[in-house]
């Protein structure tokens, strides 16, 4: 029950993106097509689940008792560069299939904010292990999710006359503003 | 490019929001007022300001290869100063903006800067650089985070916008500020407005 609170919440009530702001770059740099939106979600999802866990037993097992928590953003950045490296290696010679499907994305998730932020946030809230790993997962299936969506309404837009200064950001910015007004409504749902 | 040309590129005609549409999750999430918004832009000014310094010092010494990783230390050194320093002296305001302190470091509009001008520009050009980016960067943010204050609040900077006398006007025109823009759809309703209004006068 706990877990499904923390799902929940991740998914919905506070979108990693709509309602926290989290990954907004390539929320939409990557949203025109819906294809490659969700191999964007899927190397997120993928990243930022592992990067929780690492981060997590360096903060609880390295930077604490050593005494230095103040090396938090320093540690974790490097750790998330080294691990996107390491995870796109990795694919590349354990399956080629996933690399294909993945591998364009991957170096893009160095400065994808919801990676870090999520990492932080699960220190932050004094998660455990299993908890801040159930809550990674869900804060990537919440990205997905948007991104999926924003970038179905996109492909639409392409068809529509959009007036001359709003075509490009604005006009995506002002989707994923009403995008946020609709996940405004599950606000309440958990506590 | 002129000196002066190199500090105020920055401001209006690259400006980093407007024109380039880069580090966008500080720029929605920490303007639900003005004075966050600039709190966000002055702590930004000075991490941009020392690391394309810094960068544009030892760039010529940091083998190409691991580039990326150096620079992201530099930055992030930086952004921990930053951190600690709110924290002590500006503890309200560190509250307010949160996680999006430490989030500098990903901050795109740092790390492009680094990697677009200072790694191959000299130090004193890479000092204007940094300084002019970071100054549109504020400006953007203020003027974003007065917009939503004004809508979302009727105040700027805390102080209200609406006078109290005469009694009906209140009553009458201004009786509920439109509360969502201090909210996160409002945010995004907000800059997307901005960015049009900025694209329709730019030329």
């Amino acid at each position: 029950m706990e877990y499904l609170i923390i799902i929940i919440a991740a998914i919905f009530v506070n979108n990693v993106v709509l309602a926290q702001f989290l990954g907004i770059c390539p929320f939409l740099g990557v949203s025109s097509k819906i294809s490659t939106s969700a191999g964007m979600s899927g190397a997120v999802t993928f990243v930022m689940v592992l990067a929780t866990i690492v981060t997590f037993l360096l903060q609880h097992y390295v930077l604490n008792p050593l005494g230095i928590g103040y090396m938090q953003t320093i540690v974790f950045i490097l750790v998330i560069a080294s691990l996107v490296q390491m995870v796109e290696i990795i694919l590349k010679k354990l399956s080629p299939v996933l690399y294909q499907a993945l591998g364009i994305f991957l170096p893009l998730i160095t400065t994808n904010c919801a990676v870090l932020g999520v990492a932080i946030l699960v220190i932050k809230k004094n998660f455990n292990l299993v908890e801040g790993v159930v809550y990674a997962a869900a804060s990537a299936i919440g990205f997905g999710l948007a991104l999926v969506v924003l970038a179905g309404i996109r492909e639409h837009l392409d068809l529509a006359n959009v007036p001359k200064g709003m075509k490009g950001a604005p006009i995506a910015l002002l989707t994923a503003g009403i995008l946020a007004l609709a996940f405004m409504g599950f606000a309440g749902i958990v506590k | 490019m002129s000196k002066v040309a190199q500090l105020t590129k920055g401001i209006l005609r690259e400006n980093p929001i407007f024109v380039l549409v880069l580090g966008m999750c500080p720029t929605l999430a920490t303007t639900s007022s003005a004075f966050n918004g600039m709190g966000m832009g002055l702590a930004t000014t000075f991490v941009l300001l020392s690391s394309n310094v810094v960068i544009s010092a030892i760039a010529r010494f940091i083998p190409d290869k691991v580039r990326i990783p150096s620079y992201i230390v530099v930055i992030a050194t930086f952004v921990t100063i930053v951190d600690l320093v709110m924290q002590a002296y500006a503890t309200k305001l560190y509250e307010s903006l949160g996680i999006f302190i430490p989030l500098i470091v990903v901050n795109c509009i740092v790390l492009g800067r680094a990697e677009a001008f200072a790694n191959k520009n000299t130090i004193f050009d890479s000092l204007l650089d940094g300084l002019g980016m970071g100054i549109g960067f504020t400006f953007a943010l203020t003027l974003l985070g007065s917009v939503r204050e004004m809508l979302g609040n009727f105040s700027i900077f805390g102080l209200p916008i609406i006078p109290k006398e005469p009694f009906w006007l209140k009553e009458v025109f201004f009786h509920d500020p439109i509360l969502v823009f201090v909210l996160a759809p409002g945010a995004f309703i907000a800059l997307a407005y901005l960015i049009a209004i900025f694209n329709r006068f730019k030329k």
